[in-house]
């Protein structure tokens, strides 16, 4: 395995973003961090199926992404029949190590599904292009547009929810909102 | 949630504007433009921290091998 040096620099120059990535999908800075490093050493034994003048970044979050995916299909797969609850514990304990002013829209996060947290985060805060975004989730551009729309109402809903708690809605509003959050 | 159990003011609460011709119901422009700052500032927050050192480590470790080893 020799790595040309100019590709290896811009690997390791995209582990920022990566872990960025990788932090909001999974909610939690240490898998994330096994995450990315398992994307570079993957990267890394495939530099040869990456076509030099293609997008390095978006190559390498195509990568990340599936890592993500099976390694979730994976481990749902395990507790399935051990807990009713998987769900919540695979995807985010914001709580534990997320900085307390993003906590907030950390936890609202982990409430969306998976396909809708992936692409509104690479279209949202990556930056990434609709056209981009649906290349690494390998589905049409219109289906990443409706999954961002969605995602953004769902966030919106979930955010002021809590807002809406501190000015203290009367009681019935709160039933529904309380119904609504879980 | 049917309509009657909706509550007063839920619309504005959470910042869903009327619906729009086409029937999806359109955010209001300043929620939208608030949860993109949000997540900016979130990811960019990781962005700044840089290359954690087990990268770099990793790397130079990888390179380092690759070196000794006898080319095949």
């Amino acid at each position: 395995m020799t790595i040309d040096p100019a590709l290896r620099d811009a690997v390791l120059a995209a582990i920022p973003k990566l872990r960025a990535f990788a932090i909001s999908l999974s909610g939690n800075v240490d898998r994330a961090d096994d995450l990315v490093q398992e994307t570079m050493l993957r990267a890394l034994a495939n530099i040869h199926s990456f076509q030099p003048g293609t997008n390095l970044q978006a190559w390498l979050f195509t990568i990340l992404r599936n890592l993500f995916r099976s390694e979730y299909r994976k481990r749902k797969r395990e507790v399935e029949d051990v807990d009713g609850r998987h769900a919540d514990s695979l995807v985010s304990h914001p709580e534990q190590d997320s900085r307390l002013e993003f906590k907030e829209l950390r936890v609202a996060l982990g409430k969306l599904p998976q396909d809708q947290r992936e692409a509104l985060i690479l279209v949202g805060a990556s930056g990434f292009s609709y056209e981009e975004a649906a290349a690494i989730c390998e589905c049409a551009v219109g289906t990443i547009k409706s999954r961002v729309n969605r995602a953004r109402h769902r966030l919106a809903n979930e955010l002021s929810i809590e807002k809406a708690e501190d000015l203290g809605p009367d009681p019935a509003v709160r039933a529904v909102m309380a119904g609504k959050s879980r | 949630m049917n309509e009657k159990t909706k509550g007063p003011g839920s619309d504005m609460l959470s910042g869903v504007s009327r619906s729009t011709r086409d029937g999806s119901s359109a955010l209001d422009k300043e929620t939208q433009t608030k949860i993109g700052q949000q997540l900016r500032a979130m990811y960019d927050d990781v962005v700044r921290q840089g290359v954690p050192d087990r990268f770099a480590d990793l790397l130079k470790e990888l390179e380092r091998r690759e070196a000794e080893e006898p080319k095949s």
